[in-house]
């Protein structure tokens, strides 16, 4: 990072503070964030704007609780006194923290082309691109909303164990959404481009984006209602990774494990699955939408093996979660922002490869559902029960796709769905996403390859 | 943080002149027409589990949105930074960001309408409360929660939390306005049964200040829904009369809300765009958007840009009355703005939504809506609602727990299903409307009663 947000010096007194009054661990966490963002909307470029935020927040763990108080602006005062208001809440005793050792700074992604050098008629330009490929695409098209967004987070973060360090993150996302109009039915479809990445993330064809989304549209025009009931579905790879994600990544997020409030919790070394599934976690992957250097309390990212061949090997950590079971935080304390406390989070979140083909997979089923994309999706992690929307599916007959459904949603519980996987394909890929979880958004990445649920609840509105 | 006269963490900034400020920048670097937001605000959130403080947090939010029109076009720039230089420095960014839009007629703000009157909208009660109490209060919600049932095995978590702070607003056509406002909230999620019997129950209270929340009311309703809920199987698919409780109801009302909005329509996304002065929905069914309500937590005397909020009925004995409009919308449709130009925050600029959402109650008792519905379904959560439905066919498929509803009156607990219609079919098929309406803040501030809607898709084994 070129410019530091706090020197050392005054991350020591701040941090000082905030332990004067007793505490197990106190930190100092700073970040700017400078967004830029454009959207298009019945043909227009409209909604441009600009947001500059630069803030900090101290915090204090004692024992099982966390102190926490934030302030806008950097102001060596406001710091102080923040950390002083969060010591004061403590109240119990006194403790040191650590000197800060600068240590070396973990590589940031490589940015080859810093979105804010980019004109934003550059930005502007690439919508109009959008609208112009999604409306070719079909004189059923009726709407086109496309947006633009780039955000850059630089974050310093220093604590009482002696943790100096930083990251310089730059995301940048394109999307587009579709309608299309038959009659009086009416669909719509969306797809979008995303990364840790600048502006050269697109440099290629950027728009098939608006053509994806299209498709998508254009496709469920001519879909009829979706079955009901319980039969073998096939979950397209790409999107599909946000079923493993909401089904089994957060029940895995260490806060509800230590809380008993996960199907998970008390199952590490347990095969849960078939030995096709592994499964990781790795906030490395590089340009992925998910990905940094360090976390966002300093922990170096790194990738973890969830599930390894059916047995579940790991949970999520942040370094509060991580203290209680007396490990080492596996990097996925994640924060949507200096107002934010971290949590336990995902970062890309994947299931490996097999060596099936789609195709292959497919042939198999005599009669189920191939669910290509998701509109979302939702877990209780105590239970595990969870609800998907399928954006895009097709009917499987015969071991061939045949027509296109709408309005379905898979609902299951995520223990029983994980050893119903009985085919794992060979073609992972990974998209993006925003996953919330206490109020706070943050970017994730979801991947997966082909797979098949031999058996799932499917709820159509045709019993 | 424990000294309650020392609440506001970020110092005081008046956000009045903050807000005038920004809009003279703007119109000095540029810009014909300028309106700009300014919020300074605290949000307290405790969280406890097992008896003991999880977490403590004191946040401020303080920062200004400038809205600039020049050409017919718009821009917008928000920051933390309320120095001048940080105001002037927004709104130069703001007057670039207007360069690269397209030109629309329409664009611009609205003429000075005043306020409204409304009573007050915050509660003292959240500045003179220590961080000690906000705890208590959340452990006696956990509590309450704990000790209702002996089935209750655990509360994974129970939070209180209230914000409290000044909003103003400027424009370059006159307009000043400020309040003071505050609102809190207190839930917990219950736990009752083990293992794979193991079902949750949620419960929550809202309010303008601390005084206000029954904290035993929200443990035990908590703890009542996952008792209820005990012992649930997932059962076969159906087609069946379904009774919406109200936590559901107010997630459905809250989607309604959104295809009612005049850019919504506009935009050719509303499947009820053409359809004003027609039957939507059945006879007793009356939506209405009510800026004014007086224990609303959306009321407020002039929306994001100024407008004075209003009553505005939607939906009438099932006809469609009206869509909700901001300047923007009205001044495209030929229409005044129904004071609907919503802000979430400094952060963004003001759109189209709704305020305060009320379904009118109708005269059925919990058991006459249960009676009604003979043999079917009584839902009591819904998951999956921002995937589930389709807001522009008003297809939808969501997740749902709750119980069979046999012979009349509640019966075996179902989990692993799902309820679908489409909003068209839905609202038709309303067949009673519960006598006692709540607040429920999901998707917004919704106060609704419970729902009997005579036919639905269940979809189970």
């Amino acid at each position: 990072m070129a410019d530091e947000l706090f020197a050392q010096a005054l991350a020591e007194r701040v941090l000082a503070r905030a332990l004067g009054h007793g505490g197990d661990f106190a930190e100092l966490y700073a970040e700017r964030r400078a967004s830029f963002s454009v959207s298009l909307d019945d043909r227009k470029v409209e909604q441009a704007q600009t947001g500059i935020e630069l803030g900090a927040s101290v915090r204090v763990v004692a024992g099982d609780a966390t102190y926490f108080g934030h302030v806008d602006g950097l102001a060596e005062d406001d710091l102080e006194r923040v950390a002083a208001e969060v010591a004061s809440a403590v109240g119990r005793g006194e403790a040191q923290p650590r000197p800060l050792r600068a240590g070396e700074r973990r590589p940031t992604q490589k940015i080859e082309i810093q979105p804010e050098q980019v004109p934003a008629e550059r930005k502007a330009e690439l919508l109009v691109q959008c609208d112009e490929r999604a409306r070719g695409a079909g004189s059923e098209v009726v709407q086109v909303t496309a947006g633009y967004n780039e955000l850059r987070r630089q974050v310093q973060v220093a604590n009482s164990d002696g943790l100096v360090t930083g990251d310089d993150r730059t995301r940048v996302r394109l999307g587009a959404q579709v309608v299309a109009r038959s009659g009086d039915r009416v669909e719509a479809g969306s797809e979008s481009l995303a990364g840790h990445a600048g502006f050269e993330l697109f440099s290629g064809d950027p728009a098939t984006v608006a053509d994806e989304a299209a498709r998508r549209a254009l496709t469920m025009l001519k879909a009829r209602p979706a079955p009901t009931g319980r039969m073998p579905v096939v979950v397209g790879n790409g999107f599909g990774g946000v079923l493993f994600h909401e089904a089994t990544g957060h029940g895995v997020e260490s806060d509800a494990v230590q809380k008993q409030a996960s199907v998970y919790a008390g199952r590490l070394g347990e095969r849960l699955a078939g030995t096709l599934l592994t499964a990781y976690d790795d906030g490395t992957m590089p340009g992925e939408w998910g990905t940094d250097a360090i976390d966002d309390e300093g922990t170096p990212c790194q990738a973890t093996r969830v599930i390894d061949k059916g047995e579940l090997c790991f949970y999520l950590y942040d370094l509060t979660r991580a203290r209680k079971d007396d490990r080492p935080s596996t990097g996925n304390g994640r924060r949507q922002s200096f107002r934010h406390l971290p949590i336990p989070r995902m970062t890309n979140t994947y299931i490996a490869p097999g060596d099936a083909t789609r195709d292959e997979i497919i042939a198999d089923v005599e009669r189920g559902l191939y669910a290509v994309s998701f509109a979302g999706g939702q877990v209780e992690p105590a239970t595990g029960d969870f609800v998907f929307g399928v954006s895009e599916g097709y009917l499987i007959e015969n071991g061939e796709v045949t027509a296109p459904v709408r309005g379905a949603t898979l609902i299951g519980n995520s223990l029983d769905v994980l050893k119903r996987i009985d085919a794992v394909g060979d073609d992972l890929r990974m998209k993006s996403g925003f996953c919330g979880k206490d109020g706070q958004q943050v970017p994730v990445g979801t991947g997966q390859p082909t797979v098949r649920i031999a058996e799932i609840t499917v709820g159509g509105t045709d019993v | 943080m424990s000294d309650p006269t020392d609440g506001r963490a970020n110092g005081s900034v008046d956000v009045e002149r903050a807000a005038e400020l920004a809009v003279e920048a703007a119109l000095a670097v540029g810009a014909e027409e300028a309106d700009a937001w300014c919020e300074d605000a605290v949000n307290r959130t405790v969280r406890v589990f097992g008896g003991a403080v999880e977490s403590v947090l004191e946040a401020g939010s303080r920062g200004v949105g400038v809205r600039v029109f020049l050409g017919g076009r718009r821009g917008y720039a928000y920051g933390s930074d309320l120095s001048e230089q940080g105001i002037r420095d927004l709104a130069r960014a703001a007057t670039g960001a207007a360069g690269v839009t397209d030109q629309d007629e329409h664009a611009g703000i609205p003429a000075d309408a005043g306020a409204a009157q409304v009573g007050p909208l915050a509660s003292g009660d959240v500045e003179r409360w220590t961080m000690d109490r906000r705890v208590e209060l959340a452990l006696a919600v956990e509590r309450a929660a704990r000790e209702r049932d002996p089935l209750v095995s655990n509360v994974e978590d129970t939070v209180y939390s209230d914000s409290a702070g000044r909003i103003a607003l400027a424009n370059s056509a006159g307009f000043r306005g400020a309040y003071e406002e505050s609102q809190c909230y207190a839930y917990a999620y219950a736990f009752a049964g083990e293992g794979d019997d193991l079902m949750t129950g949620m419960a929550v209270g809202v309010g303008r200040g601390p005084e206000e929340l029954d904290p035993e009311a929200i443990g035990h309703e908590a703890a009542d829904r996952a008792v209820s809920l005990h012992g649930a199987r997932q059962p076969a698919s159906r087609r069946c009369p379904v009774v919406l409780d109200p936590y559901v109801a107010a997630s459905f009302a809250s989607v309604i809300g959104g295809t009612l909005s005049a850019d919504a329509v506009q935009r050719g996304r509303s499947l009820f765009a053409g359809k004003q002065g027609e039957q939507i929905a059945d006879r007793r069914l009356r939506l209405v958007d009510d800026g004014l309500a007086p224990d609303g937590l959306a009321t407020a005397p002039f929306d994001g840009e100024g407008i004075p909020q209003q009553r505005t009925p939607l939906i009438e004995d099932g006809t469609l009355k009206e869509f909700l409009f901001d300047t923007y919308t009205g001044r495209r449709g030929g229409h005044p703005s129904t004071g609907n130009g919503t802000r979430g925050s400094y952060r963004t600029p003001p759109s189209v939504g709704p305020t305060n959402l009320l379904v009118e109650p109708g005269d059925a008792s919990e058991a006459e809506l249960l009676a009604a519905a003979g043999d079917g379904l009584y839902v009591m959560s819904v998951s999956g609602l921002h995937s589930g439905v389709n807001p522009i066919s008003g297809t939808f498929s969501v997740g749902a727990t709750g119980r069979l509803i046999e012979g009349g009156e509640l019966g075996q607990p179902v989990r692993e299903i799902t309820i679908a219609s489409d909003l068209v079919s839905m609202l038709n098929a309303v067949g009673a409307v519960g006598a006692h309406a709540r607040w429920v803040p999901f998707g917004g501030s919704v106060k609704v009663p419970a729902l009997l809607i005579t036919d639905m898709t269940i979809g189970g084994a």
